[in-house]
């Protein structure tokens, strides 16, 4: 008897389920993130952003009464894997636009796929070789290097410094950070007087900061993510180096300063404004988006959401607001995409043209110290 | 003068760093010369030295001292378990094989300290501060000497158990001739959980006090370990001085070589040196060739 009614009640909740489904089917987005690997610090915040959001939106009634349903698959970091997946959610599960993936290296493998596909994808990436030259159906969230390097550049030209050491990490990130660095020294006039690496897994940078010390060097500027960065500030500290110490937006996070300790006040760098969003001035557009989004991630996993999970926030934000105006084709999409103005998401503010899929200027970036363990900005 | 204080800062770093390579060498050497494989995942232990004392210290809230012992013994733990149920039921498996075997068991170990403690790397913080200490124009800090203090330890310690008592005699007896240590009635199998057990603590050791320096992650053991092999390969997998001596070297040349020649080379010198070695000295620098009777 038990079983019985057990088998009905199964049977009718699928009917139910059935029904439901077949009232207004899903839209599928697929996403790639690199939630495991060395780009976890990436790829984790991204994906639980991006389910958050994803869930909001259909508690509050989908988008124009369709629930989004969002297929994310882990790309360990790994290109080839990428690509694969990309493929899987193309052709198995036919999703009409992409998020991710969370590093360039897995973004450039990915684009020939989406470009013969024809789907749209909203990559989370910061190379800025993957929307220059501009591709027909790529987009980007992240900031570019080029505005974070501008941004700090801009500050050693306003202070009168013009001689810079660069320690920069032997991974595609710092190599990325290196070659932005250096060619943009000569618009800014500086002067690179030192140029040294260190290892992703390097435990001790002391004699690169000994040799930057005994150089004509103004100022440090290191490009790494954590915890390198982390090591770097607490050498600086134990050699009594006295030269101020600027970062990338790659150590944007409470957990720099939670690894580097006291070593690490009086660290400046360029962040995306998530880091100070209490601080902005009332008027600042961003302001209201990044409350939300600190408040919100804050509930769901008691973590603080970050710079990288806001990449995904705002290509969920872009993709609901693309099909909101332009119907859930894959092309109606991309048009809808790239005819976005004044989106105030984590990031910055997004402008998108046809000759523009970054959206971003240097405004997106503040440069922020670090003072009694929190981020303050720097005017 | 500048040139010289430089040099002086990096003959110092370097043989912080090469204290530690030194340590982890010595922990290779001690289940190599008593099982005659070379045990990948000692990095693993390392790594869990430092992992098990900070979450000692921040989940079970434990004082730094009693956070040190309970990972020590926790690594020694794990060491124990992986040789009983990693390398003693294969009674006849070729070293490469159970060599095999370490490299599985350090992926595995590192995938579950992954799930259980997460991705993200953490800072112990220093047993005794972290104001810089001068010396003769270069500086270091505290940690340094707390490196240095317990790698002479282990260096005197080890001396001792190894000449000076019958389970260290017996140890080595095993290294030199399993089947007659057998034969003169030492238990061979019980010399060689032994060496887990020492060496696996010894990893742990090592792990804890360079935590606060290099800080700690799932991750954290791999380079470590390989670093800490090239030790014990220039010392010819002697468990004595001549593994410390190597890991100082490698430490010194590391850091001369990042600061006078590139940065970028430092890690090629590393296994550079240990490939040179193993072509031209593969029994290792200080030690005399040994000939075999046939």
């Amino acid at each position: 008897m038990k079983k019985l009614i057990t088998t009905a009640l199964v049977s009718f909740s699928l009917c139910c389920l059935s029904t439901a489904a077949l009232a207004a089917a899903p839209i599928k987005i697929g996403a790639l993130f690199a939630v495991t690997g060395p780009a976890s610090f990436l790829g984790e915040p991204e994906r639980n952003t991006a389910q958050m959001v994803v869930d909001e939106i259909n508690k509050a009634g989908g988008v124009k009464g369709r629930k989004l349903e969002l297929i994310t698959y882990d790309t360990g970091g790994d290109a080839t894997k990428a690509v694969q997946l990309a493929n899987k959610l193309i052709k198995n599960d036919n999703v009409v636009a992409i998020i991710g993936p969370s590093t360039t290296g897995d973004t450039m493998a990915v684009i020939p796929v989406v470009e013969k596909a024809n789907i749209p994808m909203v990559a989370c990436a910061a190379g800025i070789k993957i929307t220059d030259p501009v591709k027909k159906w790529v987009f980007k969230t992240a900031q570019n290097d080029t505005l974070a390097v501008a941004k700090i550049y801009e500050h050693l030209k306003k202070e009168k410094k013009n001689k810079v050491a660069l320690l920069t990490v032997s991974d595609s990130f710092g190599s990325s950070g290196r070659e932005q660095l250096k060619s943009q020294a000569a618009k800014f006039g500086m002067q690179i007087v030192s140029d040294d690496t260190y290892g992703p897994k390097d435990t001790d940078m002391t004699a690169q900061l000994t040799k930057i010390r005994g150089s004509q060097a103004q100022a440090v500027i290191c490009w790494g993510t954590n915890p390198g960065p982390a090591v770097i500030a607490r050498n600086a500290k134990q050699l009594g180096l006295a030269l101020p110490l600027y970062m990338s937006h790659g150590v944007s996070s409470k957990k720099f300063i939670e690894l580097a300790g006291e070593a690490a006040e009086g660290v400046r760098l360029p962040s995306g404004k998530v880091l100070v969003a209490d601080r902005l001035p009332k008027g600042d557009k961003q302001k209201g988006a990044l409350l939300a989004y600190i408040k919100d991630y804050q509930n769901h996993f008691k973590a603080e959401g970050d710079h990288f999970g806001g990449h995904a926030w705002d290509a969920v934000m872009l993709l609901k607001g693309a099909i909101e105006r332009g119907g859930d084709t894959p092309s109606g999409i991309r048009n809808q995409l790239e005819a976005t103005r004044g989106f105030a998401g984590i990031g910055g503010v997004f402008n998108y043209a046809a000759g523009d899929h970054a959206g971003l200027t240097k405004d997106a970036f503040v440069l922020v110290e670090v003072r009694k363990k929190d981020w303050v900005l720097v005017k | 003068m500048e040139f010289l204080n430089q040099t002086t800062q990096f003959v110092i770093s370097g043989l912080a760093t090469g204290a530690i390579y030194a340590l982890i060498g010595l922990s290779f050497a001690i289940i190599f010369n008593s099982t005659g494989i070379i045990n990948f995942a000692q990095g693993e232990f390392v790594m869990l030295g430092g992992v098990l004392t900070i979450f000692s210290i921040n989940t079970l809230q434990l004082p730094l001292l009693a956070a040190v012992v309970l990972a020590v013994a926790g690594t020694t733990v794990v060491g124990v378990v992986f040789e009983r149920a990693a390398i003693r039921p294969l009674k006849n498996a070729t070293p490469l094989s159970l060599i095999i075997i370490t490299i599985g068991a350090s992926i595995l170990i590192r995938g579950l300290v992954m799930l259980f403690w997460g991705k993200d790397t953490q800072a112990l913080p220093a047993f005794s501060g972290n104001d810089p200490i001068n010396f003769a124009g270069a500086t270091l800090l505290p940690q340094h000497l707390w490196i240095f203090g317990v790698t002479l330890l282990v260096i005197a310690g080890s001396r001792l158990f190894f000449h000076h008592t019958i389970s260290g005699k017996a140890m080595r007896a095993c290294s030199f001739n399993r089947r007659a240590a057998n034969l003169v009635g030492i238990s061979v199998g019980r010399m060689v959980l032994l060496s887990f057990v020492i060496s696996s603590a010894l990893g742990s050791l090592a792990g804890v006090i360079i935590a606060p320096l290099t800080m700690t992650s799932y991750d954290v053991g791999v380079m470590l370990g390989l670093k800490g092999f090239c030790a014990a390969i220039m010392g010819g997998m002697g468990s004595g001085f001549g593994t410390v001596l190597g890991g100082l070297i490698l430490g010194v040349l590391e850091s001369l070589g990042a600061g006078l020649i590139s940065s970028g080379y430092k890690d090629a010198i590393a296994f550079f040196i240990l490939l040179l070695i193993l072509f031209i000295r593969p029994q290792g620098l200080f030690k005399k060739g040994e000939t075999e009777r046939v």
